[in-house]
This record gives C-alpha cells, structure tokens and sequence, in this order.
C-alpha cells in the first residue's frame, strides 16, 4: 500500500524534504514507519528518531503506536509553537 | 440557549479587531429569539520585539502551517470551549506568513451569557491553541534566523484545563 508523508518546520529542513510517497506495509505502527523513514534519510534522519517528534494521523495528532492504513496521510514536525 | 457554529480563519492577511466585534455584535443582534448574550471577551497576540544574543533584533516571525489540519484543530479547540463553558460562538484568526515585531498573529473572541464564561473560554482557546494547532515560527534576525522552541510553560497551562 502506499502512505504519504509530510514533514514540516525545522524537520523538513534537517531533512531537507518536504514530503513523500513511500510503500508501507498495513497495521504497521507510526514508530516503525519513523524509523524506516530514517534509514532512507541516513545520517540527516535521525532527527526523526529524536523524541520531540510528533505526528499527526490524517490531521490528527497520533501517538508512535498509531497503527497506519492504506491511503493514510502522516506528518512528523517539531513542537508545535502557535499562538 | 441559542448557539453558533464557532467560525476560524487561517489567513496571510491582517485583522482589524473592532471589524470583527462589530461583525460578531451585528450577528449576535439579528438572531431571531431572545437575545441572551451579556459577555464578549477578545485576546490579541503580538509578535514580541526581541533581541538574540548572537543574532541581533527580531525583524520578523515567519510563521508556517499544516494547511486543512490547522483549520481542522481550531475549530476541534472552539468546539470543546463551547461545550465546556456553554459559551454561545467564538471566533479565531491566526495569522501565518511572515509577521514584523508589533504586528498581530491572532485573534480569540468568544461570546457567551456571563463574563466567568466567556473570559475562561477565551483563556482556553488560547492555552490550547499554542500546543495543539499545527504552527510553527521562525524567529528571523538581523544576523541570523532560528526556530522558536516550544516552552514547557505552555504546555503546563495547557495541561491545567483537564479533569
């Protein structure tokens, strides 16, 4: 199946990626998909293992343990600093 | 009691805070049925004007979004504000773009019956705000730019309004 993924903020530029489309497997955790993701990115991905990460599920924040779907859309970013 | 939709805005573009009132006042004077508002409370924040150590004056906060989910989370935030406090609308407008040290980033304005709701509402929306909606800001300065880090403080105040 296939995910998108979004980055923003200062983990798109450490990254220096916007966003991607990668095949994923289903009932896989968002942890996992961080960590796969990281590999790709090599050294600049482990700014995705570090835990201020957060994520959001389809436009909801998620905890690492969220389980992913076909046709799901994640984000990981920072902190968020609004207001 | 009569109740409205919350209404939010994720906008480049400036805000005129008595525009808004007046908006909302007008709305609220043309309901059919009784009109039971006695309180509308409003917060507006500002960019800071600050000084880094090493990169000298702000010159301005650019501010980025996860857009649908920001739109999203703000009116999921209004929602629970009127649910807890019985408050009869609310209204917020965050700015994103780039933002000079004075200017306005965002707007909360709630109506409700009595002062006690509207003015806990408005503080709620904004605790709320700064840790669950999908902004995030960098700070850009005379010599240098950085992300704004997101601060303990906020999270405690956020944290407070459960249970």
């Amino acid at each position: 199946m296939a995910i998108e993924v979004l980055y923003f903020a200062a983990l798109r530029e450490q990254l220096d990626c916007a966003g991607e489309r990668i095949d994923w497997q289903a009932g896989e955790s968002i942890a996992r998909l961080a960590a796969r993701l990281a590999q790709v990115h090599g050294e600049a991905g482990t700014a995705l293992l570090d835990a201020s990460v957060r994520a959001a599920c389809n436009q909801q924040l998620v905890e690492s343990d969220a389980i992913l779907e076909d046709g799901d859309e994640v984000a990981f970013f920072p902190p968020l600093t609004g207001g | 009691m009569l109740q409205y939709e919350p209404y939010v805005s994720v906008q480049a573009e400036d805000f005129c805070l008595s525009s808004e009132q007046r908006s909302l006042h007008e709305l609220l004077q043309s309901a059919d049925g009784e009109m039971n508002v006695g309180a509308l409370a409003s917060f507006v924040g500002l960019v800071r004007a600050e000084r880094d150590p090493e990169y000298g004056p702000l010159r301005a906060l650019q501010i980025e979004h996860y857009a649908g989910m920001t739109e999203r989370s703000l009116l999921d935030i209004c929602a629970q504000a009127q649910r807890k406090w019985q408050l009869i609308t609310c209204r917020v407008i965050h700015r994103v773009g780039r933002i000079a040290p004075g200017h306005q980033i965002v707007m909360v304005m709630v109506a409700a019956m009595h002062r006690g709701d509207a003015f806990a509402g408005c503080e709620f929306i904004m605790d709320y705000l700064k840790t669950s909606a999908p902004f995030w800001k960098k700070a850009c300065y005379t010599g240098g730019q950085r992300w704004v880090a997101a601060r303990a403080h906020d999270q405690q105040r956020s944290a407070r309004w459960q249970g």
